[in-house]
């Protein structure tokens, strides 16, 4: 009987993924302010350990079901998937513009377009750099590898341009992933070094850190208020990343490695 | 009525999405280029122009105004839904290079962010202390 009635709920539960995924981020979220006040006195914000958490979960669904979403791979958290994928992702980051000051966002402009600018071509530099420390020593590899280390949609839109290698493009992505992750988490440690503390700040961040989702991720950890200046200028991010990689990027890095 | 709100939102969003897609197509890439951040300026510029004709009733802002929370717990939720797995299984090369492009733009976020124009930084509105976090954060949810 016990069985069957835990069975009814893990129905429910599995026919309803949104709501679900509400209920569990909502019991994250809860946790994380538990363990925010009580442990770090308030001095860690809730939201940057509850995105940890979220890492966590990812890892361990990835690592138990082997596939490529993390907890949204387990059925009855398909709903996380949803929640947190590209479309409400894009219309929550939208509806944060309502808060925005425009006066604040105009004063930015020109830094934010720069600081873009820069977020591209410093992170392909030293991405190229490293991929040839360490062997790949063709134009494509390094272009590619160097393009992740932009953004991991950046790496493979550009790899793929190229003709490079699977593992090469791999490679790239995860480059990409793993400085997506550290800019979520290392953000609000690194808020005082980086001066984060205003919009035009959030805005030279937005351009500098890229992937809409380590920069919409990684200002929520630190103060929500900067947001929508940061995630105004990331956007951009992705779109120039993938002009410049297989044209700019690519004849620059050919031209000097040959 | 709080759907006019949320319906303005999706128009935006959607707008947006297309201007950016056809911002890519029209300069050759395979990628949206600012999409949202079209779609951001769209919403601004409207809710501008209805506040200074009143035409914007709480009720109506208040169904932008939830999504607008809803950002972090949706981030919490994507940040559930990375490929961590893969991302630790890139070995030395992704590890170091994405770690020295993160430290070297960080070092550019803190030059820049310090430097620029001369003006004073923007103040913020009063210094936001953990007490009203959290029970911002309660409210939210």
């Amino acid at each position: 009987m016990t069985q069957s009635f835990s069975h009814m709920f893990e129905n429910v539960l599995l026919h309803n993924g949104l709501v679900t995924a509400f209920a569990t981020v909502g019991i994250v979220m809860w946790v994380s302010s538990q363990l925010s006040r009580r442990l770090t006195k308030g001095r860690l914000h809730a939201s940057a350990i509850a995105i940890m958490i979220g890492l966590g979960l990812a890892y361990y669904g990835g690592v138990v079901t082997g596939k490529e979403k993390g907890m949204a791979d387990f059925a009855l958290f398909s709903g996380i998937g949803l929640m947190g994928g590209a479309m409400l992702r894009d219309f929550a980051i939208v509806a944060t513009a309502f808060e925005v000051q425009v006066r604040e966002a105009r004063k930015a402009g020109l830094v934010g377009a720069v600081s873009l600018l820069l977020g591209t071509i410093i992170p392909f530099v030293v991405g190229a750099c490293v991929a040839r420390a360490f062997g790949y020593n063709d134009a494509i590899s390094m272009t590619t590898i160097g393009a992740g280390a932009v953004t991991y949609i950046v790496g493979p839109v550009t790899g793929a341009a190229l003709g490079a290698s699977s593992d090469v493009i791999a490679l790239s992505i995860a480059t990409g992933l793993v400085k997506a992750i550290i800019v979520m988490v290392g953000t609000p440690f690194a808020a005082g070094f980086l001066g984060l503390n205003n919009p035009r700040a959030a805005m030279v961040f937005g351009g500098l850190a890229g992937t809409v989702s380590g920069v919409s991720a990684g200002l929520a950890a630190t103060d929500r208020r900067l947001v929508p200046y940061g995630a105004l200028v990331a956007t951009f991010h992705t779109g120039l990343g993938c002009l410049l990689g297989p044209s700019v990027l690519y004849l620059a890095t050919k031209a000097i490695v040959g | 009525m709080i759907i006019y709100g949320t319906a303005l939102l999706a128009i935006c969003h959607l707008v947006g999405l297309y201007l950016g897609d056809l911002l890519g197509a029209a300069i050759g890439v395979k990628a949206n280029v600012g999409g949202v951040g079209i779609a951001m300026l769209l919403l601004i510029t409207i809710r501008l122009w209805l506040h200074d004709r009143g035409l914007l009733p709480r009720e109506t802002e208040a169904g932008v105004g939830f999504w607008g929370a809803m950002y972090i717990p949706v981030v919490v939720a994507m940040a559930a839904q990375q490929n961590v797995v893969a991302a630790l299984r890139g070995g030395p090369v992704a590890l170091i290079s994405a770690v020295l492009a993160a430290a070297a733009c960080a070092c550019c976020i803190a030059l820049l962010s310090r430097t620029g124009d001369h003006e004073p930084l923007p103040p913020l509105p009063e210094e936001l202390t953990d007490e009203p976090e959290s029970v911002r954060m309660s409210a939210s949810h």
